[in-house]
């Protein structure tokens, strides 16, 4: 019988990384009984003692009624646990004991960790944990979750409570209202938490000054955003070029001999079909990881509270919030770490609101295919405007859909955003983070775009190359094509682009023969700039790539949704070309 | 009073609001309680939400919110 011990505690009080300092960074999610969400698990062993820990939600109140409060209830209810281990704030034991004392009302097996001590005593707070133990009936640890101190001690406290009987699930229907304990909370406080008088204004406040300015918040947001895209491009293409290097050195010493002996199919399949999806994954990796990592940075650091503070204003009138915009914004890296990143919107309705506007975010992949045909179709006076313009463009379709469809996806999250101090997280746990959110989209997606790609090669390629499945649903989809400008060849091209964005340059070269500069010229004599145009209007807009995709079904847990993302966005696609490309053409262009 | 009249570096005790339940909860667990002391930080741009502080936090609260929120000179 293997114990379990639950971590239960406020947002922002490092919660998440003591959790993954006890469990070494090894979680899984898991289901549990009674909930219909999948929560943080790992196994560890404290002694000779198997012993699950899980890690609940961030929640604020005991009895509140907010969906990660409701999961917490369920889970207390329905689970024996060896020790619940609660997890404080210890600059804000002012407002966070009173989850101490609800739980102790319980008879909780309480473990209480006081985390961010290295915080606390910087402030000049000091907390005599021995008389809030006594008080509390329960163990009271000083610790710092991001150094490490205190953590030996915590782990020998929970291996005793693992060694012996579970206790039984809490009876949350008793559970005191937050009202009820707030006096003996102040009490508490008093007696046994001494603050320094007020010091001067520190780091945080300074800092505040500037990135919360009503003036220059906003470009300084905006300049933020692009220097740290720069930076993550200047770092992952590198390592891109390299991968593909690799790959292709693959490909050409060693695979292209040893499928040598292989019937034309086999060899053209394994090959270009299902190698290429390999390094097409591999290749994109590096990048991902990167925002990953960039996610964590922004989140954990206390910026992006900020800058949601800036854009809420403008948010709330398209039924959004102003971290929707920040994932927006991060979605002009990659959409899929902006998908994964609307986590941090609790609200469910609201979630899938802000998850259908990220995908016409203008990602770095389109961002090469709209780099290469602006400067192959367009003069070098026009073609950062044309950019500019499907940048533009790009949050207008975001807003939009926002807009059209707060109706039906309406928050009731109890919205009022914690803004905690400004955090330097350790480079150490942001890449853990980055890596294992990495590794998670990788198991869900990189079958997903192998077997696309390697289905895409299948397409092109059968029953013969020159009249293939491809060209046939080319064919087919002339008539709704041919209205916005978009010929069969290009057509095509925008089938790989469901695989992954990247590859519709280096298929559309496959399909007219040539590739660079020969590429573009032949693009430049077939396209006008109003086709042109109308072509990029559509890639922009007409569907997110299959990882995206993949990861709008995980994380709505709705295929009625993710089929209605595709459609949307396919039709807001064609109706964007099709008022362009008929529109342009009858004014004369 | 109410909280959305306060200027920027203002402070005023707490004294009764008319939000709903739910909100009502999560500013108590911000602090939010019977004559707690309330800065005003900043004030957002675009009628954009109050940025708060109560003892030892800090948060915003949006403008039509801060609008059911009654207060008393400090």
């Amino acid at each position: 019988m293997s114990a379990t011990i639950a971590l239960v505690g406020m947002p922002n009080s490092g919660k998440s990384t003591l959790f993954n300092r006890l469990t070494g960074g090894n979680a899984r999610v898991a289901n549990w009984p009674g909930l219909t969400v999948e929560l943080d698990a790992a196994r560890v062993l404290l002694g000779a003692k198997l012993t699950r820990i899980v890690d609940l939600p961030g929640i604020y109140d005991l009895t509140g009624g907010a969906e990660d409060e409701r999961i917490t209830q369920s889970f207390l209810a329905e689970n024996p646990l060896n020790a619940v281990l609660l997890v404080l704030n210890a600059t804000q034991l002012d407002r966070q004991l009173a989850l101490a004392l609800q739980l102790k009302r319980l008879g909780a097996p309480l473990v209480v960790v006081l985390n961010m001590m290295d915080e606390a005593r910087r402030l000049g707070i000091s907390i005599d944990a021995e008389a809030l133990a006594r008080t509390l009936e329960a163990p009271v640890l000083p610790l710092s979750a991001k150094r490490g101190d205190g953590a030996e001690n915590l782990k020998r406290i929970l291996q005793e409570f693992a060694q012996g009987e579970a206790h039984a699930p809490l009876p949350m229907a008793e559970t005191p209202p937050a009202a009820a304990v707030h006096e003996e909370e102040r009490q508490l406080f008093e007696r046994h938490v001494r603050r320094a008088p007020l010091l001067d204004a520190g780091l945080t406040q300074k800092l505040d000054r500037w990135i919360l300015h009503p003036l220059i918040g906003l470009p300084i947001f905006l300049a933020t955003m692009y220097l740290l895209f720069q930076f993550t491009y200047s770092l992952g293409t590198p390592l891109q070029d390299w991968l593909k290097d690799g790959c292709d050195w693959l490909k050409d010493g060693y695979l292209g001999p040893l499928l040598e002996p292989l019937p034309e199919f086999l060899k053209g399949l394994l090959s270009d079909g299902l190698f290429d999806g390999v390094t097409t994954v591999v290749t994109f990796t590096p990048i991902i990881f990167l925002f990953f990592c960039l996610m964590a940075l922004i989140e954990d650091s206390g910026y992006f509270a900020r800058a949601a503070f800036l854009m809420d204003g403008l948010m709330e009138r398209l039924g959004l919030d102003g971290r929707g915009f920040v994932l927006l914004m991060m979605g002009f890296g990659c959409n899929v770490p902006a998908l994964l990143g609307t986590r941090v919107i609790r609200d469910h309705k609201a979630r899938l609101l802000t998850m259908l506007t990220i995908p016409f975010s203008l990602c770095n992949a389109r961002l090469q295919i709209f780099l290469f045909l602006a400067t192959a179709l367009f003069s070098p006076s026009t073609a950062p405007l044309v950019l500019l313009s499907l940048y533009v463009i790009s949050i207008l379709l975001g807003m939009t859909t926002a807009f059209l469809l707060k109706g039906r996806l309406a928050s009731s999250e109890p919205f009022a955003l914690e803004l905690p101090p400004y955090r330097l997280p350790l480079l150490r746990h942001v890449l853990r983070r980055g890596w294992g959110e990495c590794k998670a989209f990788l198991r869900l997606a990189s079958t997903m775009i192998v077997a696309g790609v390697a289905a895409v090669w299948l397409l092109t390629h059968y029953p013969e190359q020159q009249n293939s499945y491809a060209a046939m649903i080319a064919d087919f989809l002339a008539p709704v094509l041919r209205p916005i400008g978009v010929d069969s060849m290009l057509s095509i091209a925008l089938i790989f682009g469901f695989v992954a964005k990247e590859v519709v340059l280096g298929s559309l070269a496959v399909i007219v023969g040539h590739s660079g500069q020969e590429l573009a010229d032949t693009l430049a004599h077939t396209l006008d700039p109003v086709a042109a145009y109308s072509f990029m209007l559509f890639t922009l807009t007409y569907l997110p790539c299959v990882s995206a995709i993949a990861t709008l079904k995980k994380e709505s847990k709705s295929t009625a949704y993710t089929l209605f993302a595709v459609g949307w966005s396919l039709g807001m696609a064609w109706l964007l070309s099709f008022v362009f490309y008929q529109g342009a053409r009858l004014l004369g262009f | 009073m109410t909280l959305n009249e306060l200027s920027i570096g203002q402070s005023a005790r707490f004294h009764a609001h008319r939000l709903p339940a739910e909100l009502g909860r999560r500013l108590a667990a911000f602090g939010l309680r019977p004559n707690s002391l309330i800065e005003v930080v900043n004030r957002g741009w675009l009628g954009g939400p109050m940025q708060l502080r109560i003892g030892s936090t800090e948060f915003m609260l949006r403008r039509a919110h801060c609008r059911h929120i009654e207060v008393q000179a400090a």
